[in-house]
């Protein structure tokens, strides 16, 4: 079945997957001389520096400006209690290298699952194919690229047993159904995964990185006089196994009884367009969503955004300044270098109201001759980096949370969401509410529950009349897709208001 | 991989496991390759080429369960993924309904080529495949000055998996496509908006090769300058090619996983009338070349035509073994496969022509459906609708409901199944639906 493309976030809700398993290490043995670190990583993938040289030389060998390799071994973890047991597990080992070759904007793609040379050299004649001419062989020269780190962990979940997951389990499902007598039914999943990463390039750029991640989720039904209502809650980071704390489980546990608790109190609101405040934290999905799909340079590149002719002109009030940024420490949307090697960073993408930067890749950072922002991210080896976001918020602004609250006459107040999407040629985008309240003469009211949001983005950016001193992150497993592939993003924002969004609801 | 390569690793698997203390397993091997050309401004903008191998084994020690995959298969790697497997498995609990299927379920062998694959696929050489996906893209490019952008691609898969189990179950299945897509940008007063078209086939031959680009651009134009429109009860005529989206959530209710997570606004309906009379459909895998036509599901289970909702009254579930004997119903399948309406009479145009004020919904954008209480609300885009005409393009709105009380509305269904998807949706006439608009 083709799906058309669209851009959407979700948080996760239960997904499943226990044990680990990492080749061994070889010894290093007579090649050129790499660093201890780059060893490390060769080994891991049993490879030298001079058959990846000889790798990137077949890639350019019709021409081609530019080549590299991303070698991924991952392996994941999740286990799952139903019925108030950790009573199944699950595990997923992936491993193989990306080979790309560009030529202008035009790119050739193949991947391999297997790292012996022949297998490579096969995949780099086949993406070597986008190229019609030919290039004379290059000297081997190597630079290393040690990358910051944004996400030190203690404990690597390579040295963890499911053994040692299961307490924090049984704890969490305990301490929800202790914490509310109509609880009936708890799920829980617990998933880590880690990621090794070796990159090489026709530059002679080598880098490599090691990427933790972990959620806990927990879906709670509680029934009250027949009446069901679930919900779903969820911490992420990029963390080893010291995530897993009592505080995390005490947290989750209120969380999730009293974001069911006033399920069973909500209502829908009456259809149509009114005044939204958005809470801080989670509402990060309107910048996602509204904004940053369409400050993704592939979509300027090809004027397919709406935002495409508006680089550097005022789309917002004067305290609105707007991030992109990779460097938060162990966040799920952190990086230490993206896919194509590049130092991650803070990127500036709204700065007092103005349009300053897109979210590039390497193909569009040369499209419109500026840095490359890193943001170019591929979900796995076998596919190719696109300019994807990492974790975007929005920075405070000069109001206070209960003036902008009190500003409004009729409208509604929202602060916790499943999912969104954006159609980028239109530009409209929408959230899902799973809960929220009426405002009505300055007063938060009745709660609603379940319906979507829906608006357009520039409008809605211009439409931010409000902006609150309390920027809070989403620390919620959101998974961001776009062309196919999902990658792991996070968000934040201070409380805003926008002067008009179309509410789903009932008509009288 | 052939066949018996794929056979050799899973009884190496099987046997390992059972050496090493599990007391039933699953072994399921899948292999497939891949091509992609896109074709953007005249040039092959990407071209991708993918081979894949993967493995899954479901393994059952006593009643502890626990399912790994990899795409690491040598011998080696194989037996340290088992081993480890095993031992992660012994620290879960034990869950006495975690076994493999009964005998009797299993598909014994012997039916009729579903005929599911074109061999052919892969012997197509690439020169063609680029030229079909020019041809595509020059269908339109340049043709008119609002056109932002035109991307065309050709995409082939072909794949063969099998499975095998410690009961002695091994069943094969071969599946391929070939498809052409269009998407065309263009540039209006207030947006740029884009649409779609695409074709699609099991077999090479019979992929519809032209008429794609030009039918991408005209949905693409006639949405140029969309409005917004007052809030009010309309009439709804949901598109073939997207009334999946509003059936999916009542798929996913039918589900043994959701009803027995009380996630599910269907449950305890089966017999009961859950939608109007107009609403009646199948699950079929035995369509000859249909596209998630089978033989057997993902458990070996017996793939076999099942009816799901009969004039409004549901029939059936999708229950997997696991939880049937949790819940205590027979298994059907935990997986859907071609689901197939009874038709209506009327093409979409008809359904236009049959009432006075309607919006074509004709694409969503987000929103979500509550699987335990059935409330949804989803964001839309199409047209108003007045005496069968289509008047203009409406955007940036809403719909909200209840699905309970949504499928007793369904007043008609079209002629017009949409064949690229398993379920295969005619366009559906919904009365009275809540819009919210301006």
């Amino acid at each position: 079945m083709y799906l058309k493309r669209r851009e959407f976030i979700r948080l996760s809700g239960i997904t499943m997957a226990g044990s680990v398993f990492i080749p061994p290490l070889l010894q290093s043995c007579n090649r050129i001389p790499v660093s201890n670190d780059a060893g490390a990583y060769l080994d891991h993938f049993e490879v030298s520096p001079e058959q990846l040289h000889k790798v990137i030389n077949t890639a350019m060998e019709k021409g081609a400006d530019y080549a590299d390799l991303f070698f991924e071994h991952t392996v994941t973890n999740t286990a799952a209690l139903q019925d108030n047991k950790v009573n199944s597990a699950y595990s997923d080992i992936q491993y193989g290298v990306g080979i790309r070759v560009l030529k202008g904007e035009q790119t050739g793609f193949a991947y391999s699952e297997d790292t012996s040379q022949e297998a490579m050299l096969q995949a780099a004649r086949t993406a070597a194919n986008i190229a019609d001419s030919n290039s004379p062989q290059k000297e081997l020269k190597i630079r290393e690229f040690q990358p910051p780190s944004f996400y030190s962990i203690i404990t690597p979940w390579e040295e963890v047993s499911i053994k040692e997951k299961v307490p924090y389990m049984t704890s969490l499902n305990e301490k929800i159904f202790s914490g509310d007598s109509r609880v009936n039914k708890v799920n829980i999943s617990m998933n880590d995964s880690s990621s090794f990463i070796l990159f090489y390039n026709s530059e002679g750029l080598m880098t490599w990185d090691y990427r933790p991640m972990t959620y806990l989720a927990a879906r709670t039904i509680m029934e009250e006089n027949g009446r069901i209502e679930n919900t779903s809650v969820s911490r992420s980071y990029r963390k080893g196994f010291e995530f897993l704390t009592e505080d995390l489980i005490d947290g989750l546990a209120k969380e999730a009884i009293n974001e069911t608790s006033l399920l069973f109190k909500a209502g829908k609101p009456r259809a149509g367009e009114m005044e939204v405040v958005m809470g801080p934290g989670r509402s990060g999905i309107l910048l996602h969503e509204a904004m940053g799909h369409s400050f993704e340079a592939d979509f300027n590149r090809k004027k397919t955004s709406i935002f495409s002719d508006k680089m550097g002109q005022k789309i917002a009030a004067d305290f609105i300044t707007i991030v992109d940024d990779g460097t938060l420490p162990n966040d799920r949307g952190a990086l230490n270098v993206d896919d194509e090697g590049i130092m991650s960073q803070r990127t500036v993408l709204v700065n007092n109201g103005l349009l300053t930067s897109y979210i590039h890749d390497r193909i569009s950072a040369k499209y419109y001759d500026v840095n490359p922002t890193g943001n170019g991210r591929r979900q796995d080896f076998r596919n190719v980096p696109i300019p994807r976001m990492r974790s975007t918020y929005m920075e405070n602004g000069p109001h206070e949370k209960e003036e902008i609250i009190a500003s409004v006459k009729r409208g509604i107040y929202v602060d916790n969401f499943s999912n969104g999407q954006v159609n980028i040629g239109p530009g409209d985008f929408t959230f899902f509410v799973k809960f929220g309240y009426l405002i009505e003469n300055g007063k938060l009211t009745t709660p609603i529950k379940d319906v979507n949001i829906i608006g357009n983005g520039p409008q809605a950016l211009a439409d931010i009349t409000m902006v609150a001193n309390d920027l809070q992150f989403s620390d919620g497993t959101w998974n961001c897709g776009k062309d196919g592939q999902s990658v792991p993003v996070s968000l934040g924002l201070p409380t805003v208001k926008i002067k008009k969004l179309t509410v789903g609801g009932l008509n009288a | 991989m052939d066949k018996n390569a794929k056979y050799k690793i899973a009884d190496y698997v099987i046997k390992s496991a059972l050496k090493n203390g599990a007391s039933q397993v699953a072994v399921a091997i899948n292999d497939n390759s891949s091509r992609r050309i896109e074709i953007r401004e005249q040039k092959i903008d990407r071209l991708q080429e993918s081979i894949g191998n993967s493995l899954s084994v479901d393994f059952y020690v006593d009643r502890k369960f626990s399912s790994h995959s990899t795409n690491l298969l040598k011998d080696k790697e194989l037996e340290k993924f088992v081993k480890e497997a095993i031992e992660a498995t012994k620290y879960l609990s034990e869950d006495e309904f975690r076994y493999l299927p009964e005998e009797e379920l299993y598909y014994k062998g012997g039916a009729e080529d579903l005929r599911t694959i074109d061999p052919d696929i892969i012997k197509i050489d690439s020169k063609t495949k680029i030229d079909l996906a020019r041809q595509v893209e020059n269908e339109v490019f340049g043709t008119d000055e609002r056109i932002v952008s035109v991307t065309s691609t050709y995409m082939d898969q072909v794949s063969h998996m099998i499975l095998a189990d410690s009961n002695g179950f091994r069943g094969e299945s071969d599946n391929s496509y070939a498809g052409l897509v269009a998407e065309v940008s263009v540039k209006g007063d207030t947006g740029r908006p884009s649409d779609y078209w695409v074709e699609y086939d099991i077999f090479y031959d019979k992929l519809v090769k032209t008429g794609i680009g030009e039918k991408a651009l005209e949905r693409t134009l006639r949405k140029l300058n969309p409005k917004k429109i007052k809030s009010g009860k309309y009439n709804l005529i949901v598109d073939n090619m997207v009334a999946a989206t509003l059936l999916s959530p009542f798929i996913s209710a039918l589900f043994g996983s959701s009803l027995y997570q009380k996630n599910s606004f269907l449950d305890g309906k089966i017999n009961t009338k859950v939608a109007s009379d107009k609403l009646s459909f199948i699950d079929d895998p035995l369509i000859i070349s249909g596209l998630s036509s089978r033989h057997f599901d993902n458990e070996g289970l017996k793939a076999i035509k099942r009816t799901v909702v009969e004039k409004g009254f549901l029939r059936n579930y999708f229950i997997n073994t696991y939880y049937g004997r949790k819940l205590d119903l027979p298994p059907t399948s935990g997986n859907i496969s071609n689901i197939i309406f009874q038709n209506g009479t009327l093409d979409q145009n008809g359904l236009l022509k049959s009432v006075n004020k309607a919006i074509l919904v004709t694409g969503f954008n987000g929103g979500n459906c509550n699987g335990a209480t059935g409330d949804f609300s989803y964001g839309i885009e199409g047209f108003l609708v007045q005496n069968g005409e289509i008047i203009h393009p409406v955007s940036e709105m809403n719909i909200t409901g209840n699905m309970n009380d949504f499928w007793n509305t369904l007043a008609a269904v079209g002629n017009d199944p949409y064949p690229y998807n398993s379920m295969q949706t005619p366009s559906l006439l919904f009365e009275n639906t809540d819009v919210s608009g301006m």
